[in-house]
């Protein structure tokens, strides 16, 4: 089992907040497909010989590409590795890029998921944000997608804007219900370092909201989902039944996969590697068949403290039994000694021999999980 | 012995000892091309990066004067207070001294302390007027100041560039003419004084002395007269930049001994080494011992690393001779010292020291100075430390210890300076105009009120023109509290601080604050209460940490997060537990960052 991610970095303006790698649009796109297929050829040993569960185009802006693009990557793809009916093909799209031919190419060309940068459906957040779409256009994106055939669509929403109030996020999360989707994946905004945001908050230029509104959003966001039958399986990211993405997830379960384009991250359980994020060393490197990248080698305690940062971020928590098989007796019992307290206030419990954050003390699971990883004196 | 020539040069800070000190270098050729770069004499890496001389270097050089080779042997020195114990130990071994005054600033408080110091070991003083380049420089008016203040004729008084090297020439002449050479019998029983000492970590203890009479040679059996101690010279030589081995050194010279010297309390600065056979009868009167101003807890950030401190501040010790300590113990922080310090420049210095050359890193606790405390019963406690305070009930009264001190002024700043000795609880003792717009104040002050923030102070209403200089000057009844700060109700000991009562209101509310800012939220609400006995008289809360998650963790966030959160876990094993309080090592400094 692995998966495949591929990062488009083109968007036609950058937004505010926003601090992925991505370039503007431009002659570099109509070479990219070639460039990646290339790469793939170059890189593929990664995940030597394992199954394809999920590919993901995500950005920058996917939906910058044409649908012949896409294709052309998705075959690249079946030519190397095997792809079933059952493989989970995601692809980013913008509210104001997809049209009725642009969906049905994608859809032609074998993507079977959908998600959309939505990010709020209030005009104010949105040019706050410096989206380039409204609510109107967002609003539209869903239902010209389901229009189009597809089924599983998961829409992206930020919460905790200093401009918001709960009653501004109640209604992009109504909205967000009241639309036949079956993903939401749910960001408190950060401020990064690098971005505008990042700079308009050291220059006090924007102030944070005020962490009780966060809070209580946070609790609303819970409510409204248990209300309409989702399931909050990550801190971000809630799904109806069966439809949590199986890429999203497999980040937090551990399973291989690779990236490719600038800045893309791949992982095979004993590795890391990250791709250069300047496009032309990235791109050099493939003309060249030296890659660009950078890499890590987990040790024992790093895939300890990796496996913790992960797992607990999710509903599924982290089976006690199989980490025991897995690392040695020392690491485990030091953390379950660091655990102690925190399953003395409920903050994690132990249930069915799984380690958990429950839901509602997931707003402070950094703290937690802090706690519980292992570092060397 | 007529050809050696020992001198230092003394100053008020920045005047520029140490840039004369490279010109003088540069005319005697005595360092090589590759050696020479601005004030080398400053070698230690922190006195490079603060600029300023933190230790008194000796060095040796050959002039040739009227066709007679010269030894002379310079000793640059400091010139800030926390440091005038290095400048009275070079005076000690010299005969005279150049006495340094900045064209553009004038006689300041250090130029007058030092020359006393130098007066008093009968110094023969050659004033010189330095950085006459400047634009600012007002030669005349500060030839008229040294004339007043020395009493010397005008036409004696040098003046300099030490940046252009303009006039320097002159200086070395001066000093063959005007100093007088040592005195001394080489043939008579060994005397030298040592007067510094370092530990080497290749060569192990170095002791530097200065000979009043008698020879020493390589392999001759000697003794320290003070401890009593005998070794074997294994080698001796003369100070240039390096350490340079000589067969023999005469009476009127400076150098360096080594000897397998084993441990470090066997190296007393002020000490005298004699001959095992042939020992002199009497011992040069050694240093007169100083006296700390300021007392402080130091403690290993790694509580494991106790006795390696202990190591580490014997080490020191040999080359700071103003440094005590002593062991002491606290609930906050565990096994540490308690140690006493010339000045908070001189407890920063030795802070860095311990962490730049033995990596130990310290946490020091809020300092003060001691006490006199009179029991009920008729005994006088000396207190240095908040929890050496007797019980209230014991304490008959306190007295604290007062200072005297001259603050040198420009007329213009005299109302500004004289609002803040008085806010200071000082009282004026005279006042004298040393020119028309130059005035000289002497105040007394209890001593805890010029430690912490007086410096600054003065320097800032005064533009960096006034300058200040004291002595310690006997004691007086203190109205005196002990201020206790809780952590969710926990008393933390290495917070406590002693304090004059009207100030503890005061100063008890600015500290919760400050430690409000310095310990980070945690999971839970953490009181900070200021006390003094039961009742509480500050309080400010942290308020406990209701949001901290990571929005997005995707495939490339992963390593990043992982990599913060096993940072800020270091940072939390490095603080320490108070109760369930975690506070980091900053907290205990809070009250030095005040204002
Ligand atoms: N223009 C000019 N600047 C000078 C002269 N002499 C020294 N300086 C500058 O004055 C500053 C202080 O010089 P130092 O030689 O470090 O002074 P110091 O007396 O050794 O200082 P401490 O040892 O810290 O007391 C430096 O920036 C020097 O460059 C001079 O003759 N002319
Ligand atoms: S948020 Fe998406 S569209 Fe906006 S700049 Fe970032 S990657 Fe591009
Ligand atoms: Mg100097």
């Amino acid at each position: 089992m692995a998966g495949i991610y591929i990062h488009v970095p083109f968007c036609k303006k950058k937004c505010l907040y926003c601090d992925f790698y991505s370039i503007g649009t431009s002659s570099k796109i109509s070479q990219y497909p070639i460039l990646i297929e290339k790469e793939l050829s170059l890189r593929k040993n990664f995940i030597a010989n394992q199954r394809i569960d999920t590919i993901y185009f995500g950005g920058g802006t996917p939906s910058q590409l044409e649908p012949l693009q896409i294709d052309y990557m998705l075959k690249s793809i079946s030519k190397e590795f095997y792809i079933s009916h059952d493989t989970e093909i995601t692809i980013e799209v913008n509210p104001d890029d997809i049209s009725e031919e642009l969906l049905q190419g994608y859809r032609l060309a074998g993507v079977n998921r959908i998600s959309i940068g939505i990010q709020s459906f209030i005009d104010d957040e949105l040019l706050f944000l410096g989206r380039r779409h409204n609510a109107q256009a967002a609003e539209q994106s869903v239902i010209l997608a389901l229009n189009n055939g597809f089924k599983n669509i998961s829409i992206d929403l930020i919460y905790g804007l200093p401009n918001s109030s709960i009653d501004s996020w109640r209604y992009s999360l109504e909205k967000a219900f009241s639309l036949n989707i079956k993903h939401l994946s749910c960001y408190h905004l950060t401020y990064e370092e690098g971005t505008v945001f990042g700079r308009r908050l050291k220059n006090k230029k924007i102030e944070e909201i005020d962490e009780s509104i966060s809070i209580q959003q946070f609790d609303l966001l819970r409510e409204l989902s248990i209300k309409t039958g989702f399931t909050q399986y990550e801190i971000s990211n809630l799904a109806k039944e069966n439809y949590h993405s199986r890429h999203n997830t497999s980040y937090w379960q551990g399973i291989s996969y690779l990236g490719l384009g600038p800045a893309a991250h791949s992982y095979n359980g004993d590795k890391r590697e990250w791709n250069s994020s300047s496009y032309n060393d990235w791109a050099q490197g493939i003309e060249s068949e030296k890659p660009a990248l950078e890499y890590e080698i987990l040790d024992e305690q790093t895939k300890f403290n990796e496996l913790l940062l992960t797992h607990l971020r999710t509903i599924w928590g982290l089976n006690l039994l199989s980490l025991k098989k897995d690392f040695n007796k020392t690491l485990v019992n030091q953390m379950l000694k660091s655990a102690e307290p925190y399953l003395k206030t409920g903050k994690l419990s132990i249930v069915d021999d799984c380690l958990r954050i429950p839901s509602k003390y997931l707003f402070t699971s950094d703290g937690i999980i802090g706690e519980l990883i292992q570092i060397d004196d | 012995m007529d050809n050696i020539r020992n001198f230092c040069i003394i100053a008020h800070i920045d005047h520029g000892k140490s840039t004369l000190a490279d010109r003088l270098l540069d005319l005697t050729h005595t360092l090589t091309e590759r050696e020479s770069q601005n004030q080398v004499l400053d070698s230690m890496e922190l006195e490079r990066e603060k600029g300023i001389t933190i230790k008194s270097h000796a060095i040796q050089m050959e002039y040739v004067y009227e066709g007679t080779n010269y030894l002379l042997n310079l000793i640059d020195t400091p010139g800030h207070v926390d440091f005038s114990y290095e400048v009275s130990r070079a005076i000690a071994s010299c005969e005279g001294a150049l006495l340094i005054v900045d064209a553009t600033q004038g006689i300041q408080a250090q130029t007058i302390s030092n020359l006393y110091l130098a007066l008093n070991h009968d110094l023969e003083i050659i004033p010189v007027v330095n950085k006459i380049d400047m634009d600012a420089a007002m030669v005349e008016d500060v030839k008229d100041q040294i004339v007043d203040l020395i009493g010397c004729k005008r036409d004696t008084i040098l003046s300099v560039s030490a940046k252009t090297g303009e006039g320097v020439p002159a200086i070395l002449d001066e000093i063959i003419k005007r100093v007088k050479p040592p005195q001394g019998d080489s043939e008579a029983p060994l005397q030298a004084l040592i007067f510094d000492s370092v530990f080497n970590q290749f060569r192990g203890i170095i002791a530097y002395f200065k000979i009043f009479n008698g020879t020493i040679k390589k392999g001759d059996k000697v003794k320290f007269f003070n401890t009593g101690q005998e070794y074997e010279a294994d080698e001796v030589g003369i100070l240039r930049l390096k350490l340079v081995p000589r067969g023999s050194l005469n009476a009127g010279n400076v150098g360096y001994i080594i000897s397998g010297i084993k441990e470090s309390k066997e190296v007393k600065v002020g000490d005298t080494i004699t001959h095992i056979e042939r020992p002199c009868d009497k011992a040069i009167d050694g240093f007169a011992d100083v006296k700390p101003m300021v007392f402080a807890g130091l403690y290993p950030v790694d509580a494991d690393e106790y006795e390696d401190l202990r190591a580490s501040l014997d080490k020191l010790r040999l080359n700071d001779a103003s440094l005590t300590y002593e062991p002491e113990s606290s609930l906050a922080l565990g096994f540490g010292f308690r140690c006493g310090f010339l000045g908070l420049l001189h407890m920063e210095i030795v802070q860095e020291r311990l962490y730049r050359e033995f990596d130990i890193d310290v946490i020091t606790t809020v300092p003060n100075v001691s006490y006199k405390v009179h029991t009920t019963k008729g005994e006088i406690i000396e207190v240095h430390n908040p929890s050496g305070l007797p019980a209230p009930t014991v304490i008959d009264h306190i007295e604290e210890p007062v200072i005297n001190a001259q603050v040198i002024t420009k007329s213009e700043y005299l109302g500004g300076v004289m609002k803040l000795c008085i806010d200071k609880r000082g009282i004026l003792k005279n006042q004298v105009f040393l020119t028309s717009d130059r005035v000289e104040l002497t105040f007394r002050l209890p001593l805890s009120d010029i430690v912490f923030d007086f410096y600054d102070k003065l320097k800032s209403i005064s533009r960096g023109y006034a300058s200040f200089d004291y002595h310690l000057d006997g004691f007086q009844t203190a109205t005196l509290v002990k201020l206790d700060i809780l952590l969710n109700g926990e008393m933390v000991d290495a917070l406590s601080s002693l304090i004059h009562r009207d100030y503890a209101y005061d100063f008890g509310r600015k500290m919760c604050e400050k430690l409000r800012e310095l310990i980070p939220r945690q999971q839970f609400d953490i009181a900070i209460q200021a006390a003094i006995g039961a009742k509480i008289i500050a309080r400010e809360t942290v308020k406990a940490l209701r949001k901290d998650v990571t929005a997005k963790c995707y495939g490339g966030d992963i390593t990043r997060k992982r990599k913060l959160l096993e940072k800020q876990k270091k940072g939390k094993k490095r603080m320490r537990q108070i109760g369930t309080v975690e506070v980091p090592q900053e907290a205990f400094l809070a009250v030095l960052k005040m204002d």
